[in-house]
């Protein structure tokens, strides 16, 4: 059965936890994982802080919409999606995506579309405190790249 | 009676998080052109380049039509992940 995990909140999540879920399921033999933690650079300068600001609503909602889409592209047993908000440290993990698909390429393929869809439509913005400061971090041209490869028309 | 929400360096700008408004607009556009003339810091935050839009919490172009009662947000490009 198909079965789906979002989750955005300030807490910690536990990859262990979140693996153990999607390795609980037998139909499909791949599991990828990936996380996104906290840098200590950006830019050349060094990082300390994160503050992660998102649309309470919306981002769930276009998280779900990111998982549907790419269940109609992949057959997927089990998805997890986590993005935490609030303040983070460097060295913090900030997003954790999971999925099981029948083989490794469909697991390969959704996790990483699941991630280059999120970085360009779900929303969330970043503030870094640097030594100079903190900053809004700008939307990258190689991220929106990323999300049109997977274009279909 | 239209929300409008508004995020990261957009609510910066603006210096609210959010407004209610009594008129009615046709399209997001010409809310955007109409919250654009209160003033410098408006109509910088609302900068059409760059500027992404959602009605009632999807994304949308901004000829999107607007009814009564819709949630209108404006932000940045997001940076998420």
């Amino acid at each position: 059965m198909e079965q789906t995990r979002i989750r955005v909140g300030a807490e910690p999540f536990s990859l262990a936890e979140e693996y153990a879920w999607l390795d609980a399921c037998d139909e499909d033999g791949a599991i990828v994982t990936f996380t996104g933690k906290v840098r200590n650079h950006n830019l050349g300068d060094a990082v300390t802080t994160l503050a992660l600001e998102h649309y309470p609503g919306m981002t769930e909602n276009a998280l779900a919409d990111i998982v549907r889409e790419a269940r109609q592209r992949w057959p997927l047993q089990r998805v997890t999606v986590i993005h935490r908000v609030g303040e983070l440290r460097t060295g913090d993990p900030i997003v954790l995506v999971g999925v099981t698909g029948a083989h490794r390429a469909a697991a390969f393929n959704a996790a990483e579309f699941i991630m280059d869809y999120l970085k360009t439509r779900a929303p969330f913005w970043k503030r870094e405190t640097t030594p100079d400061g903190s900053r809004w971090v700008d939307a990258r041209a190689s991220d929106q790249q990323s999300a049109e490869r997977w274009r279909t028309s | 009676m239209i929300k409008v929400l508004f995020f990261a360096q957009v609510r910066e700008l603006v210096g609210v998080a959010s407004l209610t408004l009594e008129s009615s607009y046709g399209t997001v556009e010409a809310l955007r052109q109409d919250l654009s003339e209160r003033g410098e810091r408006w109509s910088l935050a609302l900068e059409p380049g760059k500027l992404l839009a959602a009605v009632n919490q999807a994304l949308v172009a901004r000829d999107y039509p607007l009814s009564a009662g819709d949630e209108v947000a404006f932000f940045p490009p997001v940076t998420g992940g």
